[in-house]
């Protein structure tokens, strides 16, 4: 009887304490990762009223416990051409928030001890509490989503605290679930977030089913350790170095790969595995060879399952939510809104399930904290304005001032560099106003919507690894893609740029 | 598509595929990308850079010349091949007809894909064939 009474007693002390009781809120947001914290803190800054919920007891989403060997593959340079804490140092330091205010950004760098410019996962854990407390975003833990309902205008849905009414729902909640595909026998070896201590897999063959980040992070931190290290999937390793994206393998992550290129006993093999059995010493891994025909069979003390993860959508394909990655993102506008489900929105990593235009094939980077934390900038700006009827000034620009403006944009802007070919900087053109700065915008939105006349500017890569202004210009409703010079010190504010640019806005400026 | 075994045998089901092995098959999986697109979202536009390879999996899209639509392209059909080859930009929008599901290669990786797997290149050969003989009957 005891336990009865404290029970309930417990739960009422917390909810006191706790914000965002449940009620009916304009938006909800369900994350307290980075995508909710960054999405919380701009509606907030837009006057939209919100209510945060996280399943967590603290601030920091994934990275409370991931990566699993405790330090990033995303960089924060502590020193570097831009000065700590402007807009420009945003490009150098992918991990610290955003901030309108100065003394808010540039949170993670300010923890790292200098023994790496990546991040540790517990140097990013604290710059995120840091964020969160010093920017008071203000979340009510302990509190899971369980389930959602359409209503008449909006969405319910269902916490382990109460119901909660909103308009739209934002939904930032990782990419955090364990995904395996379904090859048999693979659901009796442990996935990648199981893995044990390097110093548990000491004399062990060991075989890693992958070979994207998660798999090489496995296999780098066993080096030390396992007699031998078999990495096994279908597809060469990409590695970003020749991706030119944060979707290859990261550099820091290469020796596994070195010491497969040099004969040192590792093994990166294109091999389909077929099954996985148990056996007695551990099991066995059967493959077929993909680019090179031929059978594999792997007697193995231990594998390893890097076989990535899903969004944890729960009932949200009842809805009709589309889906798509063998079902893992939903499929999202390039204002990271279900494509089905209007009024369901995503922050956070999920926001790579706008893939945008991909130009040469480079996606866009907003499945990292780098790229992501703009998008929640772009995505509080939209909500505000298309469903809170909240009005954002637009400043004015100098025809004189447009071409210096957009090219130092290309030049410098994070937005632009985090988020290739995916994020533009825009300027209309209203003819009785004159040049209007339209922020930053998705790329895809402003070549496919209708529009005023206007120009959009942003920086991609081509097949070649130039990076290069791409100039979208829309005159009459029609959209030309003419490419500006790239510049090996990455200078686009030349005379040569400056000319063409002048030329392309002919008649607008 | 849900699961691996589904993704592949649909990809095994499709003519371009339709020499490859198994394994093979699953090693396409794994370098195409799947990308989704709602009913009138473009998937290529025409008169811009850098695009890419795609296959349509399930549904249909439809072919957009200074836009007149000039053809409707379905499962099996794939897009953007001519763009990355010649390395210009398409000559046509591709506009998703309902939902669109389609693999999605790289344009920088084409020349690599189709040099691994001349199977699928002899099979592209013959489908950019039957094109010009159509284009030819309408001359």
């Amino acid at each position: 009887m005891a336990v009865k009474r404290r029970q309930p007693q417990s739960r009422r002390r917390r909810g006191a304490a706790q914000p965002f009781p449940p009620g009916r809120y304009p938006v909800v947001i369900v994350g307290s990762g980075p995508g909710g914290l960054q999405t919380s803190y701009f509606l907030r800054r837009l006057g939209v009223a919100h209510a945060v919920l996280s399943a967590d007891a603290a601030p920091g989403g994934m990275f409370r416990r991931y990566p699993l060997f405790q330090r990033l593959i995303s960089w924060s340079k502590p020193y570097a051409p831009a000065k700590r804490g402007t807009r420009s140092y945003e490009w150098y330091d992918w991990n610290s928030l955003l901030a309108d205010e100065s003394a808010r950004r540039a949170l993670v760098p300010e923890r790292m001890d200098g023994t790496s410019y990546f991040p540790s996962r517990a140097e990013m854990e604290q710059g995120l509490v840091a964020f969160a407390g010093d920017a008071r975003v203000r979340v009510r833990y302990r509190c899971r989503w369980e389930a959602t309902r359409r209503t008449d205008d909006g969405f319910a849905l269902v916490t382990s605290d109460g119901e909660y009414a909103c308009r739209a729902v934002v939904l930032a909640v990782g990419m955090a679930e364990p995904w395996k595909p379904d090859v048999p026998g693979l659901e009796l070896v442990p996935h990648y977030v199981q893995t044990q201590a390097p110093r548990a897999y000491a004399g062990q063959r060991v075989v890693i089913l992958g070979k994207r980040n998660s798999g090489f992070e496995v296999a780098d931190a066993l080096l030390p350790w396992a007699r031998q290290i078999i990495l096994l999937s279908p597809r060469p390793a990409l590695l970003s170095i020749h991706s030119r994206s944060t979707a290859g393998v990261r550099a820091r992550y290469l020796l596994p790969y070195e010491d497969h290129a040099l004969g040192g006993g590792v093994f990166a093999l294109d091999a389909a595995t077929d099954r996985v059995e148990r056996t007695a010493s551990g099991y066995r891994v059967v493959a077929t060879g993909t680019t090179r025909p031929g059978g594999f069979a792997f007697d193995a003390e231990a594998v390893i399952a890097a076989t990535g993860f899903t969004t944890p959508l729960l009932d949200l394909r009842t809805l009709g939510l589309a889906t798509f990655n063998q079902d893992r993102l939903p499929a999202l506008t390039p204002f990271w809104e279900s494509t089905t489900v209007p009024g369901i929105f995503f922050a956070g990593t999920v926001t790579q399930g706008a893939v945008g235009l991909k130009k040469h094939g480079i996606p866009s980077n907003s499945g990292g904290v780098g790229g992501f934390r703009h998008n929640a900038r772009v995505l509080a700006m939209y909500l505000a304005e298309k469903h809170f009827a909240v009005v954002v000034p637009r400043s004015v620009v100098r025809p004189d001032e447009v071409v210096p403006y957009l090219l130092s944009e290309v030049a410098r802007a994070p937005e632009l560099w985090n988020q290739r070919s995916y994020l533009a900087r825009v300027v209309r053109f209203d003819q009785r106003e004159g040049p209007r700065d339209e922020g930053i915008t998705p790329l895809a939105h402003f070549v496919d919507a209708s529009g005023p006349d206007a120009v959009a500017i942003v920086l991609e890569t081509d097949q070649t690894g130039d990076h290069h202004p791409a100039v979208y210009v829309r005159r009459d409703g029609r959209v030309t893609e003419p490419v500006l010079p790239s510049d090996p010190l990455h200078n686009f504010e030349t005379a040569e740029h400056r000319a063409q640019l002048t030329a392309l806005l002919d008649g607008l400026l | 598509m849900s699961t691996r075994t589904e993704l592949i045998d649909t990809l095994a089901g499709l003519a371009l595929f339709a020499d490859l092995s198994r394994p093979q098959v699953e090693a396409v999986a794994h370098t195409f990308e799947e990308e989704y697109f709602a009913d009138g979202q473009r998937v290529l536009r025409q008169g811009f850079s850098g695009s890419n390879l795609y296959i349509i999996v399930t549904g249909q899209a439809a072919v957009h010349v200074d836009g007149t639509q000039r053809a409707v392209l379905s499962r099996g059909d794939f897009f953007g091949e001519i763009s990355v080859l010649l390395g210009e930009p398409p000559a046509g929008d591709v506009v998703a007809m309902g939902p669109l599901r389609c693999l999605a290669l790289p344009g920088p990786d084409l020349e690599v894909f189709l040099l691994t797997y001349p199977r699928v290149s002899y099979r592209m050969l013959q489908a950019e064939a039957r094109r010009v003989r159509s284009a030819n009957l309408w001359r």
